[in-house]
């Protein structure tokens, strides 16, 4: 396996905006370290000169018209989505 | 007379009424997270009075619960969706109510589709159609019992890297995971776009056929969706079949090797010639794939922020704990490692190790797969290493699950259809799938190749 600390475990959750309990530190150390060293074997492989593959359609740049289109949904459609809205707006707390 | 011709010869409320109390009496299988029961109805009554006509009149199909839709909830079976109301539904879905289809309910999943048994769902695991001590299988489990118990005729699902296909192959039904791009996936939650693809679960490949003819086809909606090309097709005669050595190794249980080799067998009376091929590179894949999902999990899950919708935690200080609580309590253990596996692979210093050189594989594997069809047109092999495993076996250690993908992963890097097909059963009763996979595209040629063997 893969040595992982606990520091890493909380910079991971940081850059992820995942808010761990203790538990939860101690395990996903564990299983990510294990993670990480199954997925080291593809450092066997050979890639010299080979170029990645991010996509498999072999379609590229699909252009449309540059039209607006709402796709049938209202501004009061999706501020009923919202866990909290006041004045047609989405509420959240103070962020400073 | 398949099932689904079967249903549409009857009147849709009598289908939709005793599919609910179907799905009522098998409910300690807990394949379903909700019924769609009074907006089902009210379709039924449509299609009863003529308003509603197709080729799919009055039959009755659940969803896989990452798919939005109308009449329940959209959970992707977490706690962050629960209660979420889709204000719009998923173009597949449309596609078949347009055709007169009438969705009854909300399968159980995974959490976000990530897992290999249905026992990620924060709502708690499904149980396999042929045995109520194993798995169903997953991500897309709930889908696969419901087909697999009869309570309807056919299930959606989606098939990120075997979520279809491994489901299908632990409750003896046919599961088809389309060639990437084939069917839109506007509406569908989003896991991993570079693989995730939609498709179905049926008794039969004919019926199979028919719900991809209805649900296949470009939409303006989804941009990864590929110019219209499924059409229906008689099947082929005197075809060349690879059976993938690799996956018949010592690993693999002795009844799914030998299960394998028995529809090896019906294809060659069939009158195609099958011959083993090699693709070395399939060891690699399953790495490959929990470096590739991942990347694209911890990217497309970035959006559950508990501020537009979704789960929001109480009692926070700032925005930054808003996030850190909300996706915390939202998300079950399995999301949180593949977030996190995804945020280390790209992150500085680690990205060309790990998410640039899987993506150089994956070309590594799409050059074997073409390599093999220049002379093959089919490959073939078994869909797990083994038939469903126990509830609780596998849950301790993510990389024993992980490992009952390793047959489908490859066909998903490669952007390449997929079918799952029922090929006996083991002595303990437990269903055993064989997975077919062609070349983009050849998604009809393969399920005309599986109803010439239903035939047989």
């Amino acid at each position: 396996m893969t040595q992982i600390s606990r520091d890493d475990v909380l910079h991971l959750a940081q850059l992820s905006s995942l808010a761990l309990s203790d538990q939860e530190i101690d395990n996903l150390r564990i299983d990510i370290g294990n993670i990480l060293g199954y997925v080291n074997q593809l450092s066997e492989l050979d890639t010299t000169g080979i170029e990645p593959t991010y996509q498999v359609t072999d379609l590229e740049n699909v252009w449309r018209e540059d039209k607006i289109d709402d796709y049938g949904l209202g501004r009061d459609d999706l501020l009923a989505l919202a866990p909290e809205s006041k004045d047609g707006q989405i509420k959240v707390p103070k962020v400073l | 007379m398949t099932k689904i011709a079967d249903y549409i010869s009857k009147n849709a409320r009598q289908n939709v009424v005793e599919a609910i109390k179907r799905a009522n009496d098998n409910s300690e299988y807990h394949a379903l997270l909700s019924l769609t029961e009074e907006r089902a109805l009210e379709r039924a009554d449509a299609v009863d009075r003529g308003e509603i006509t197709g080729r799919l009149a009055g039959v009755p199909f659940v969803v896989k619960d990452n798919f939005l839709a109308f009449g329940a909830p959209t959970t992707a079976a977490s706690r962050m969706l629960e209660g979420f109301k889709a204000p719009l539904q998923a173009t597949a879905v449309e596609k078949l109510e347009a055709e007169g289809a009438i969705c009854i309910g909300k399968a159980n999943l995974d959490a976000f589709a990530h897992g290999g048994s249905t026992e990620n769902s924060a709502f708690g695991p499904t149980l396999n159609a042929y045995d109520k001590t194993k798995v169903a299988g997953g991500s897309s489990g709930g889908s696969a019992v419901v087909t697999a118990l009869d309570i309807v005729p056919f299930a959606l699902g989606s098939d990120t890297g075997g979520s279809i296909r491994q489901p299908a192959s632990f409750n003896g039904v046919v599961g088809v995971k389309p060639t990437y791009g084939t069917v839109s996936r506007y509406g569908v939650v989003a896991m991993a776009s570079s693989t995730d693809t939609i498709g179905v679960f049926t008794t039969d490949a004919y019926d199979a056929e028919l719900i991809m003819d209805i649900m296949a086809g470009k939409d303006d909606k989804d941009m990864t969706t590929l110019p219209d090309f499924f059409k229906p097709t008689a099947a082929k005669s005197g075809l060349k079949i690879g059976l993938i050595t690799e996956t018949m190794t010592d690993d693999v249980d002795l009844e799914v090797q030998q299960a394998t080799l028995a529809y090896v067998e019906r294809l060659k009376s069939a009158g195609h010639t099958v011959t083993e091929v090699t693709l070395p590179i399939v060891q690699y894949a399953l790495a490959m794939y929990y470096i590739i999902v991942p990347a694209e999990v911890s990217s497309n899950l970035a959006r559950y922020d508990g501020i537009r919708y979704g789960h929001r935690a109480e009692g926070v200080a700032n925005l930054a704990e808003l996030y850190g609580k909300s996706r915390d309590e939202g998300f079950v253990t399995e999301n949180k490692r593949r977030i996190m596996i995804g945020s280390y692979v790209l992150s500085s210093g680690f990205f060309d190790a790990y998410y640039l050189q899987a993506q150089k594989a994956r070309t590594l594997l799409v050059n074997e797969f073409n390599k093999l069809f220049a002379d093959y047109d089919v490959l073939i092999g078994p869909t797990t290493p083994t038939p469903a495993f126990g509830l609780g076996e596998n849950t301790a250690d993510p990389i024993k699950m992980y490992l009952a993908d390793i047959m489908t992963v490859p066909a998903s890097l490669a952007g390449l259809p997929a079918i799952s097909v029922p090929a006996g059963k083991s002595a303990a009763g437990l269903p055993i799938g064989v997975q077919l996979v062609g070349q983009r595209r050849s998604d009809a040629m393969l399920l005309a190749l599986a109803q010439s063997v239903e035939e047989a």
